[in-house]
């Protein structure tokens, strides 16, 4: 010791940094990384290495010849956006579909903002729909991937939500249309028939939730009501019309509802900072996704939802404060 | 359930590995600098010069004005000068330098160790006591403590709070006078207790020091068979969490009143003293003992020997330091204070005060900041922060220097209690702008407020 | 077909009509009665919003210097005489000449002259420092090297020079707005009159510590030894708490105060011949200490701040 270190306190650090809630982020995901590699094979490996690969090759150009500023690759959100990304996008498709998603995740949503906590929108989410704006057919077409376990390969055509949909809009009823296809809830719950990457578990999505809360890495109220709004939602048009509505458990086990809520709903640059602002901000997606469900022209909504009450954030921000000491 | 304060709060590691060490009195060192600004409000004045002789707990120092205490000696020996000296962030403060000589006391002081435990009848006999013996607070803010228990007559306080929560990491000074000094403690309070009129003193002490609790409650129940001066004095377990020993955090946890805004604890009725304070009242009221020893935890993981101290005020650290076997090589910052809320210190030769309570060492690893990257909006600040604000926005808005907003959004609630740096997982100097902006607004709002007046 | 466009052409013109005749409205009724040589005022101001003359930005001092009855207590610090004289001419005043100034730091302690005992670690700002303690070196009045007066400054005139850690004053960029001299906690960066061929002399140290303390912590630190006060000849220089001062508007660049500066506190600017011997048998080490004071300069090269090499006696 030469010289003392001077400093304002405190003097000590909670080993919180960015990169380590982003490393916890990436180990929540790997239930669902892992069921969607056993499921689908190579092909979700191919995605999800070219999605990470393109992110953070991106993210490291655009830092080192563009903005000319130090490197931000070691915080690991370039690698979390990567993931999502695949795991939101059809495990058949083709890998440069993951390198648009990824320009438009990093290079658009993300870095043309300033980087990690400017940008408005959620990267990966604004990648996906991107992606299902511009390239329909694709981001719709399930199956035909080997997987290491399973039958996949015997699986084709759309995910439950969108086999609903087409259903009711040929004038079927539920019943029929469950009569037709064999849906299960233990198969939702382990291993989804069809979607993405990420869609085709919900348990491992759980395990995810659990591991985020235990760390405290995210706090429950956005992705509780979330969830909660979809299932009352649900509820009260199913009560309703049974046969032309389909019922809360279906609702919350299928589609992105349970991954876009869990990963993508409490991304910390893109939600809302206090508790009671996190749920207005989850009883808005759980609404709009169900609208959109229920009403509009495509099957599935949590990523235009969570898009939509993103761009609601600083709103929120301003109106939803917490408490303060001693103040009336 | 045990209680705790209602908003934010962390929860560092507590690190208390200095709890068993016993204190033990350190030798008074050859030369003491006895500083006159050791409290808060005009720094003392001087009344002695070079060559003068003076005798343990003799006055040295008058205060200025009405929030200002006496200074006395700590050693008995010559006044060698009186002038400009750096204290520990190097910033020059008179100081009366004293070449030690063997220990006299001065007349009227009762150096015994037996117990009294008849509370004087006349408050302002006590009052008196405690301001000719320079008490002040030792929790911190080191402010005059007579002052503290004569709140103005418009205003009444019906609890009095001593404040054992030793909320911060490392420091355990107060933890080891509450096990070996549990009685004077208690008869500290009640004497207190009697100054205020109030009926009910509860001592608050986190639940991670069960031995302290243990002797709390022993001594009260103890005292109170003796004497019913002592009804009324209960101890209280509070939930481990920082900053609980914050003023107005205590008095959330304990009464779960709230202070408003720029308002003072006795707003709502309540007085709060340290135990260490406490300590200290029972001294001077009992023992006229002027406050001139206190005890310095001296800790660090890197620091060979923990240990706390029985440290006369004006002995320079740099021989306390010495006296435990010297810096080690592995230390990086020393801390007057705790590591949330400590003061860095800049010049190891400064001299030790009456609210010096730890020196702390730190490793470079433990310590030293890391970049500052850019805000993720997790809002982990907020979440942190006690007083319910909003570090990220304040700290934008200071460095805009956006005075209207920074009042607005409450900076002046700011307690300076680190919780929001401490939390940042962006690393971003939160609590370094925020103070700045604090004290320009507070200026700001004072002088708005002071022609009216 | 043809006649959706023209309807649309239509629909559109008679919406934009309409609007105009609104907004014309709206212009003429709420149109705010000015002083129109405000506006000319502000036409011949530099537009640097600087703050430097004491008003907010430069249309609040073109109100005030239309409502004042003379110049004498407004003057545009940037725009200098020059503009001030416009200013006059547009409203007929007499202008009171001012001579231009020049930002001055007063602080020369080098990383070579102030040996640095503390190492900051927190945000990097004067300010925060200044509250926190007294700074890296043994020198509590001197710079803390953390640039907020680089910050403060809108001209881009200030910037810190790496080697010696110290601001270093642009003279051709500085205003002498003052923006520095508010932001620097430590009071060092002084208003000072630019001078004649902008040579001018200042003591380039704040410390009030007695000598010696002064002297421990920075080898280049004003000692308050007077030598200078007794040499000038013309009673400009000051020492007052162990440190000296000389007035510019009595200084009459003599420069023997340069020469028997100890600690070569005393810094003289842009002069083409180094300092001058004192004519008495001055001690020695002053006269050699003096020299190297002046050599960076020989160059056309202005620099308000120069290095002095560091004296070891």
């Amino acid at each position: 010791m030469n010289k003392l270190l001077v400093s304002p306190s405190p003097h000590i650090h909670s080993k919180t940094s960015t990169r380590s809630l982003m490393l916890d982020v990436v180990i929540a995901l790997l239930p669902s990384v892992i069921v969607s590699v056993l499921y689908y094979g190579w092909s979700a490996v191919v995605i999800l290495a070219s999605s990470v690969i393109f992110c953070t090759l991106l993210e490291y150009l655009i830092t080192r010849y563009l903005l000319r500023k130090p490197c931000t690759l070691g915080d690991f959100s370039a690698v979390v956006t990567g993931i999502i990304l695949a795991l939101n996008l059809p495990p058949t498709a083709p890998w440069w579909v993951a390198m648009i998603g990824s320009i438009v995740a990093i290079g658009v949503a993300k870095m043309t903002f300033g980087g990690l906590g400017q940008n408005v929108f959620n990267p990966a989410i604004t990648g996906r729909v991107f992606l299902l704006i511009s390239f329909p057919a694709i981001m719709t077409t399930w199956g035909g991937a080997k997987g290491f376990i399973g039958g996949a390969d015997a699986v084709t055509g759309a995910t439950p939500l969108g086999i609903v949909k087409e259903g009711l809009m040929q004038g079927q009823t539920l019943d029929q249309i469950f009569a037709a296809h064999d849906f299960s809830y233990a198969q939702m719950l382990f291993v989804n028939i069809g979607g993405s990457a990420g869609e085709i578990s919900a348990l491992a999505v759980i395990i995810g939730f659990i591991y985020l809360l235990a760390r405290k890495v995210i706090r429950p109220y956005i992705t509780l009501s979330i969830l909660a709004t979809v299932a009352i939602f649900s509820a009260i048009f199913w009560l309703v019309d049974p046969t032309q509505y389909t019922d809360p458990l279906f609702n919350l086990l299928t589609g992105g509802v349970l991954l876009g809520s869990v990963f993508m709903a409490t991304d910390y640059v893109t939600s809302p900072m206090s508790d009671k602002g996190g749920i207005i901000f989850g009883v808005g997606i759980g609404i709009i996704t169900m609208l959109i469900r229920y009403f509009g022209a495509y099957p599935e909504g949590m990523s235009f939802a969570i898009l939509i009450m993103n761009s609601t954030v600083p709103l929120i921000n301003k109106f939803c404060k917490q408490k303060k000491f001693g103040r009336a | 359930m045990k209680k705790t304060f209602s908003i934010g709060g962390v929860h560092p590691d507590d690190k208390k590995i200095s709890a068993g060490c016993a204190i033990e009195v350190l030798p008074t060192p050859k030369t003491v600098y006895i500083s006159m600004a050791q409290h808060l409000g005009g720094p003392a004045k001087a009344i002695v010069a070079a060559g003068d002789k003076v005798k343990t707990g003799q006055v040295i120092g008058e205060p200025t004005g009405f929030i200002s205490a006496y200074v006395h000696s700590s050693v008995t020996g010559t006044v060698k000068s009186v002038g400009l000296r750096k204290d520990l962030a190097g910033i020059p403060v008179v100081h009366v330098e004293i070449a030690v000589e063997p220990d006299e006391w001065a007349e009227g002081i009762d150096t015994s160790d037996t117990l009294v435990t008849e509370i004087p009848q006349d408050p302002k006999f006590i009052v008196d006591r405690i301001k000719s013996n320079g008490v002040v607070g030792l929790g911190g803010a080191t402010f005059p403590t007579n002052v503290k228990l004569c709140p103005p007559p418009d205003k009444k306080a019906d609890i009095l709070i001593l404040n054992g929560a030793e909320c911060e990491p490392y420091l355990t000074s107060d933890y080891r006078i509450m096990i070996e000094k549990p009685r004077q403690i208690i008869v500290g309070a009640a004497l207190m207790k009697r100054v205020l009129g109030v009926n009910r003193v509860v001592v608050g002490i986190e639940e991670n020091k069960p031995e302290a609790i243990e002797k709390m409650k022993e001594a009260i129940a103890a005292l109170a068979a003796g004497s019913s001066d002592y009804a009324g004095i209960e101890v209280m377990t509070l939930k481990k969490k920082y900053p609980q020993g914050g003023e107005k955090q205590l008095i959330d946890a304990i009464t779960r009143r709230q202070v408003k805004s720029m308002g003072l604890p006795i707003d709502v009725g309540a007085v709060v003293q340290n135990v260490a304070t406490s300590l200290a009242v029972y001294d001077a009221v009992q023992k006229n003992r002027p406050l001139i020893d206190n005890t310095v935890t001296v800790t660090g993981e890197c620091f060979p020997k923990q240990s706390n101290l029985l440290v006369r005020v004006g002995t320079p650290l740099s021989y306390i330091i010495d006296f435990l076997g010297g810096v080690p090589e592995s230390a990086a910052k020393a801390i007057s204070g705790g590591p949330m809320m400590g003061k860095a210190i800049a010049n190891l030769d400064a001299a030790t005060l009456k609210g010096t309570s730890s020196v702390l060492f730190l490793t470079e690893e433990q310590t030293r900041r890391k970049p500052e990257t850019n805000c993720i909006r997790c809002g982990k600040c907020a979440e942190a922060c006690p007083m319910g604000l909003e570090p990220f926005l304040l700290n934008k808005l200071a460095r805009n220097g956006m005075m209207d907003e920074l009042e607005q959004n409450a900076v002046q609630d700011c307690i300076e209690c680190g919780c929001c740096l401490y939390s940042c997982p962006a690393n971003i100097p939160l609590l370094d702008t925020i103070r700045l902006a604090k004290g320009e607004v507070i200026r700001i709002i004072r002088s708005r407020t002071a022609p009216k007046k | 077909m043809t006649t959706t466009i023209i309807w649309t052409i239509v629909a559109i013109t008679v919406l934009g009509v309409l609007l105009a005749v609104v907004l014309y409205l709206v212009a003429t009724k709420f149109k705010v009665e000015e002083d129109p040589r405000i506006d000319e005022v502000e036409k011949v101001m530099p537009g640097a919003n600087c703050g430097g003359c004491g008003f907010a930005g430069c249309r609040a001092f073109a109100q005030s210097c239309v409502e004042a009855a003379s110049l004498d207590n407004n003057f545009c610090p940037v725009g200098g005489n020059e503009v001030m004289k416009k200013v006059a001419a547009v409203l007929g005043l007499e202008v009171h000449e001012k001579a231009p100034m020049v930002a001055v730091v007063r602080c020369n302690g080098t990383c070579a002259n102030r040996p640095v005992v503390n190492d900051y670690d927190g945000f990097k700002s004067c300010k925060v420092k200044a509250a926190l303690y007294s700074g890296d070196t043994g020198c509590f009045y001197g710079c803390l090297c953390c640039g907020d007066c680089v910050a403060a400054c809108q001209f881009g005139a200030i910037s810190m020079d790496p080697q010696t850690g110290l601001p270093v004053v642009d003279e051709d960029k500085c205003t002498a707005c003052g923006a520095c001299v508010k932001a620097c906690p430590k009071k060092i960066i002084e208003l000072r009159n630019k001078g004649p061929k902008n040579r001018r002399v200042f003591v380039s140290c704040v410390n009030m510590e007695k000598g010696a303390v002064a002297r421990k912590a920075c080898s280049a630190a004003c000692i308050g030894c007077g030598k200078c006060a007794k040499e000038c000849p013309f009673g400009a220089i000051t020492v007052e708490h162990n440190v000296a001062y000389i007035d510019f508007n009595k200084c009459k660049l003599c420069r023997k105060c340069v020469a028997v500066c100890p600690t070569g506190a005393i810094h003289d600017i842009n002069f083409p011949t180094p300092a001058p011997k004192p004519e008495k048998a001055a001690p020695k080490p002053a006269a050699e200490a003096a020299k190297p004071v002046s050599e960076p300069k020989q160059d056309s090269a202005p620099a308000a701040n120069p290095v002095t090499d560091k004296k070891e006696e």
